[in-house]
């Protein structure tokens, strides 16, 4: 890469913004961590599978969501492009995923 | 410049040059070459295929030998030939016009050609022990049963050139997000930018489903899963929908980006701006979104019922709408403009009654209750064949006679190239009209051999001729290829004088760092601007400077290697256990290679400013 961070002096405001980047980070790293312990423990523990499916898929939404908006920087700006191809990629899982329960597996 | 430094060293030094290149030129070229020789291979077929079927019960080739013959017709021109050669012009053209110096990721991209091409080779040593005859959609139960290697050698072949052609698509989107000139704004991109973005998009989300559904064959055929198997609870249709859900969006990555070139080539020999650049844009993304929710017209006889059925015939025949507003605006485009016909021009001009009659088959296709009657017969092959071979394979020759010079310095010969195109052109018609009334006389297609007097008889004979005269315009095109190469009339720059967008402005061949000062783009077709203000030359963005450019590196071309043993090994160890050593072999190779590529930091170089001054421009 042309630019290298570490020759380049950054400002207080961006040490300030990273800082506070780097802590959103940890927390939804961690957060992640506790829900997968969560889903490992709700069906070790055999809690009845009404309650358990449902639950997981909660789970899985929100981490699939720590993961798109933290981790791979959909929230911040300049990333509209990115975000859209990525929207798009959603709607078409979404697709597929229909179909296999409406018209095959029913 | 690079191309003659390299002839004058010797053929090993220039093989190594060319093996560890991650020059997005020469992986452009490497591309053209490597789809250049499967469009041969995928073309002999495809002839051979045409003497069978050009008398009744022709004894030409066996029954089994002609189903291997159209499964890797199919196979080797849809994943082998036309989307390889479409990569290598994407790899090559689209960088220059979007001014940057490489993709973004210059070693995948070296990957991503190795892949496809080891992928292709790995299919193609099929044939010496039996080759897949499933067709090319491959579909189960038929391809479960088959016996012998054939199927597994499709499985582990479109695999790893597939995820090869999943890397080209990754790339592409990340070059045009982040490495646009100075000033070139989403809106200013050339529209074959435009359509190589879109359709690597489309790569994106596309290739994953084909990769699902090869895995699940995979370990269905040699680990004894049940996927596709009914008697044990699973569902042959699933691999029909990943294929279709894969497969539909294929065919808009085969279109999408020769429609590009179209309009590339329009505005050129038409010296006119292209006509509603932003109702292309917005068309173009049209197709790839309407592109997703289309596949099962693919399989309206499997028995979805006649609501999906309706819903995805409905879906389909949309898509005539944004095609419609693209083969108008070319027309429009023409309109009024001083029109300068040659070889690249006479393509794009033959593309657009052909692709048309293909679109309007393909609404009759979409007709659900029509399609009861059309599905499996000629009918279909004749449809599909004028969209890819009038679309694809019109839109590529188009744009390697209007790219060549740009791409090799020098001018393909216009008069081979127009008896290329007339004997081409008129043999398409021959070989592929007549298909639409064969089929509607109900001859169903993959069928070894027909039977006499049932009215079939002269429309076969007449679409065998057709073929041999195809044969014939790709022979002489070879012919100039190779008497350019060492005859051919050397080009300028802006090679037609009227060029509009930014590869015009770097010498032909370019430099291997491409732009000297990146450009600043001032609007839409950036060098025509310059033109109009009468200035003889792009203004620069920036100062001369060195330039930081990727290293080679010959890790892509053994991490290939790698995989193909380990492919080898899968296909073989359901016979023999010993084989697994092949597994585990390759995949080390392929292994140690991305850990020395992790681990080993490889900054690239520097090309220092005094160089740079002592070329010139």
């Amino acid at each position: 890469m042309p630019d290298k961070m570490s020759t380049r002096k950054i400002n207080s405001y961006q040490k300030q913004k990273n800082k506070q980047e780097m802590q959103k980070m940890v927390v939804s790293f961690a957060l992640m961590i506790f829900f997968t312990i969560v889903a490992f423990a709700l069906v070790i523990l055999e809690v009845p599978s009404t309650y358990v499916i449902p639950l997981l898929l909660i789970l899985a939404f929100v981490q699939v969501g720590f993961q798109f908006f933290y981790f791979m920087h959909l929230k911040d700006k300049g990333h509209e492009v990115p975000s859209q191809i990525i929207y798009g990629g959603v709607f078409v899982t979404f697709l597929v995923a229909l179909t296999f329960t409406a018209i095959t597996w029913w | 410049m690079s191309m003659t430094s390299a002839q004058k060293s010797g053929f090993g030094a220039t093989l190594w040059d060319w093996l560890t290149t991650v020059d997005h030129k020469k992986i452009g070229i490497l591309y053209l070459a490597g789809g250049g020789f499967f469009f041969l291979l995928g073309g002999l077929e495809a002839v051979i295929i045409r003497i069978q079927l050009i008398s009744p019960e022709n004894n030409f080739i066996s029954a089994g030998l002609y189903n291997e013959m159209i499964t890797m017709h199919g196979t080797t021109m849809i994943f082998l030939a036309a989307m390889p050669i479409l990569l290598g012009l994407m790899n090559f053209i689209m960088p220059l016009q979007i001014g940057a110096r490489d993709v973004a990721f210059p070693f995948l991209n070296s990957l991503g050609f190795w892949l496809f091409l080891f992928g292709g080779l790995l299919l193609n040593l099929s044939w010496f022990t039996g080759a897949p005859d499933a067709g090319w959609t491959n579909y189960a139960p038929l391809s479960i049963q088959s016996p012998g290697h054939g199927i597994d050698f499709y499985v582990m072949g479109l695999q790893l050139s597939g995820a090869g052609t999943l890397m080209g698509g990754i790339n592409f989107i990340v070059t045009i997000v982040l490495m646009r000139a100075p000033g070139m704004t989403y809106m200013r991109m050339p529209l074959f930018t435009w359509t190589t973005f879109v359709a690597s998009i489309l790569i994106l989300f596309a290739f994953p489903a084909l990769t699902v559904g090869l895995f699940l064959m995979m370990f269905d055929r040699m680990f004894g899963s049940a996927f596709f198997d009914a008697a044990l609870g699973g569902n042959a249709v699933i691999w029909q929908h990943l294929f279709w859900i894969f497969g539909h969006p294929e065919v808009y990555i085969l279109i999408l980006p020769v429609f590009g070139v179209f309009s590339e080539v329009f505005p050129t020999f038409a010296k006119k701006r292209l006509f509603g650049y932003t109702a292309m844009v917005f068309a173009t993304f049209l197709i790839a979104f309407l592109g997703f929710m289309v596949w099962a017209h693919h399989m309206f006889t499997v028995g979805l019922g006649p609501v999906a059925n309706s819903i995805f015939a409905v879906a389909t025949m949309a898509i005539a709408v944004p095609t419609g507003i693209k083969i108008f605006n070319w027309l429009f485009t023409l309109w009024g403009g001083s029109i300068k016909i040659n070889s690249a021009m006479l393509w794009s001009l033959a593309f657009i009654p052909s692709f048309t009659i293909g679109g309007m088959t393909g609404v009759m296709l979409a007709s659900a209750v029509a399609d009861y009657q059309y599905h499996d017969t000629y009918f279909v092959i004749g449809h599909f064949h004028y969209v890819i071979v009038g679309g694809t394979v019109f839109g590529i020759l188009a744009g390697l006679h209007y790219w060549w010079p740009k791409m090799f310095g020098r001018y393909l010969n216009e008069v081979l190239g127009q008896i290329s195109f007339w004997t081409f052109f008129i043999g398409f018609h021959l070989t592929f009209f007549i298909q639409h009334f064969l089929g509607l006389m109900g001859m169903p297609r993959r069928y070894w051999v027909f039977l006499e007097n049932q009215g079939l008889d002269t429309g076969n004979l007449i679409s065998s001729i057709g073929a041999f005269f195809m044969s014939f315009g790709v022979i002489v095109f070879l012919i100039n290829i190779i008497y350019t190469t060492i005859k051919g009339k050397k080009a300028p720059g802006d090679a037609w004088g009227s060029g509009r967008t930014l590869e015009w402005t770097i010498s032909s061949p370019p430099v291997h760092y491409n732009f000297k000062q990146l450009p600043l783009v001032r609007g839409l077709d950036p060098l025509w601007i310059e033109k109009m203000e009468g200035n003889e030359k792009m203004t620069p963005a920036e100062p001369v400077d060195e330039i930081h450019m990727p290293n080679g590196s010959i890790l892509p071309f053994i991490m290939t290697i790698g995989f193909t043993i380990a492919s080898y090994g899968f296909i073989y160890q359901t016979g023999n256990k010993y084989w697994l050593i092949a597994v585990f072999a390759g995949m080390a190779i392929a292994l140690i290679c991305m850990l020395i590529r992790s681990l080993k930091d490889d900054h690239g170089h520097h090309i220092s400013k005094e160089e740079l001054e002592r070329v010139g421009d």
